[in-house]
């Protein structure tokens, strides 16, 4: 495992007078899962989007295998291996559901690769891949358009739409949002199967519990700033943290 | 007792679903209906309509079928809504007459080059606009039109005001006739088939949410370019085919009609389908032929149509055709 997989280093990002990053950096391992918790407004999703190349930052740098990939378009971040997921989910709400993979199926990243389906076999892969992120293969489900599915099966086509990527990296915006307990307790086995498989998660969360149970690391950011990085257990347990965001939870 | 109306699936439909299609002549009929009749129809169309003026009119609807069908590719293909058609039309217009007239190059030869290399330029200049969205794309491309115009006008090049003449005419009136119609079968189920591939299920994603699109790894400013390319190459043929047909090119190819009465095909016909703006042409363009003794009332009498069938059938006349191909309405007793 080396420590220097993916590296975030001084990033900092405004928007008009409020600094939405301010010299945020960290480190994940390949294979990790890093736990990015805070308040709503903290700078979560801005991270999120400057990682990813959605956003551009005004200063700082990430770097993916010791390859600067600062500012790049978001189609060749996620080219590169980092997959993400959106906080509102983004279906293609007019393609049946196993059709919406069909689009990172059709991207350069995996066409070339070997096995990458053609003009046949992407419909199949398609349905494995949603039946992997647990759409009932043998229904109706995976044919439906994306509009008429409920909330927990968006997530996980939002998930399956990361996974058609071959990801290295997968990213998520408050997965288990929306969710209610079962459901998110329905996907932890995923997010575990995941894990095993050596794809380095980093997400960001509000369900502490399920967060904790995945995460060996934690960052905590208020404010736009990192304020406490560590396990989970030094987390629950750092005053400061309490104070401003956990004393309210727990 | 009360009555309420029903619609129910045509029984035929379900006989239709499978190989059993094949079993009786009706049913092979009704499967291929709505792709053989529009086409038998267009083609036998320039049989059955013996004056200038009525083939004029034939063609006239054709030519807007077909930027009608060029501003509903770009609105499924990209989810931008174009203003523009006229500089595609004007692109090609003009092209078409300089490869005439400087290079001495044959009509067919020169449409040719016009709908692809026309396209081209087309393209460049449309561009740079991308990256806009919405209202932003759209009033970049209804300027364009009137900055060629304007151009043609202040510099006096290609003829200025004037215009260019003698230009070739075509081969024949058959050629004349048939060409357009063929272009306008020909892309419409090339475009509808276009769209049915993996890649044309990328190009309808971008409309959907480019977002999402980018984040699968997919550059969308390639789409959208092939999307304006393909878009702009039936523009141009048009116009092409227009100056080759009056033998004649002036700042009308770059007039605003061309840009909005497209969009009201459009509209009428139903967005989103391809073939719904192919047939608002065929209602519209001969309606206001029609209504032109009318005068200047004619536009008050076309606005308020068109007013009213947003307000009250936005969905467009395809959508009408479509269910009642599908289904049957009947009044039952509640």
């Amino acid at each position: 495992m080396t420590t220097d997989f993916l590296v975030v280093d001084e990033l900092s990002k405004s928007f008009g007078g409020v600094k939405a990053l301010d010299r945020v950096g960290f480190s994940v391992a390949q294979g990790e899962v890093l736990g990015i918790i805070g308040l709503n407004g903290s700078g979560k999703t801005t991270l999120v989007n400057v990682i990813t190349g959605f956003i551009r930052p005004d200063s700082g740098h990430v770097w993916l295998r010791g390859k600067e990939i600062t500012g790049l378009a978001p189609e060749k971040i996620a080219g590169l291996g980092i997959a993400r997921t959106f906080q509102t989910v983004r279906p293609f709400h007019h393609l049946p559901a196993f059709k919406n993979l069909i689009v990172p199926l059709y991207s350069s990243r995996i066409r070339s690769a070997a096995g990458g389906g053609r003009w046949g076999d992407r419909d199949a892969v398609a349905l494995d891949l949603l039946e992997e992120v647990g759409f009932e293969r043998d229904s109706s489900v995976p044919y439906k358009p994306a509009a008429a599915l409920p909330h927990g099966y968006l997530r996980r086509l939002e998930l399956a739409r990361c996974l058609a990527l071959r990801p290295e990296v997968i990213i998520t915006d408050e997965l288990f949002s929306g969710l209610s307990s079962s459901e998110v307790s329905s996907l932890m086995p995923l997010m575990e199967k995941l894990r095993e498989r050596g794809i380095t998660l980093v997400m960001v969360e509000h369900r502490l519990r399920e967060l904790f149970r995945l995460a060996r690391r934690v960052i905590v950011m208020e404010q736009g700033r990192k304020i406490a990085e560590g396990p989970p257990q030094a987390i629950v347990a750092d005053n400061a943290v309490r104070e401003t965001y956990l004393g309210a939870e727990l | 007792m009360a009555k309420r109306r029903e619609r129910i699936d045509r029984p035929i439909r379900v006989l239709t679903e499978d190989i059993y299609a094949l079993e009786s002549l009706s049913r092979m009929i009704y499967v291929a209906a709505p792709s053989v009749f529009p086409v038998l129809f267009l083609l036998l169309l320039p049989l059955f309509t013996p004056s200038l003026y009525m083939q004029r009119v034939l063609i006239l609807t054709a030519v807007y079928a077909l930027l009608a069908l060029s501003w509903d590719f770009i609105a499924v293909a990209t989810g931008l809504v174009s203003l523009g058609q006229a500089l595609f039309f004007g692109v090609g217009a003009y092209l078409a007459a300089i490869l005439n007239l400087h290079f001495g190059l044959p009509p067919m030869v020169t449409l040719l080059v016009s709908t692809f290399a026309g396209a081209a330029i087309a393209t460049a200049l449309v561009a740079p606009c991308l990256p806009l969205r919405g209202v932003y794309f759209a009033m970049t491309t209804l300027v364009y039109p009137l900055l060629l115009a304007r151009t043609i006008e202040a510099t006096a090049v290609l003829g200025g005001t004037d215009g260019l003449v003698g230009i070739a005419s075509f081969p024949n009136v058959w050629v004349e006739r048939y060409l357009v119609l063929a272009f306008v079968l020909g892309a419409t189920f090339a475009l509808r088939r276009l769209l049915r591939t993996d890649f044309g299920l990328v190009m309808r994603s971008i409309s959907d949410n480019d977002q999402a699109v980018r984040a699968s790894a997919i550059n969308i400013t390639v789409y959208k370019l092939v999307a304006i390319y393909l878009a702009s190459a039936l523009g141009c043929f048009a116009g092409a085919y227009f100056t080759h047909l009056y033998m004649f090119v002036g700042l009308s190819a770059f007039s605003l009609d061309l840009s909005i009465l497209p969009i009201a095909c459009a509209v009428v016909g139903g967005m989103g389908t391809l073939v719904g703006p192919v047939i608002g042409a065929f209602v519209l363009v001969p309606l206001a032929e029609m209504v032109r003794d009318l005068g200047t009332l004619r536009v008050v009498f076309y606005s308020l149509l068109l007013v009213a069938l947003v307000l009250f059938k936005p969905e467009g006349l395809m959508s009408f055709l479509e269910r009642k191909y599908r289904q049957i309405e009947r009044w039952v007793q509640v």
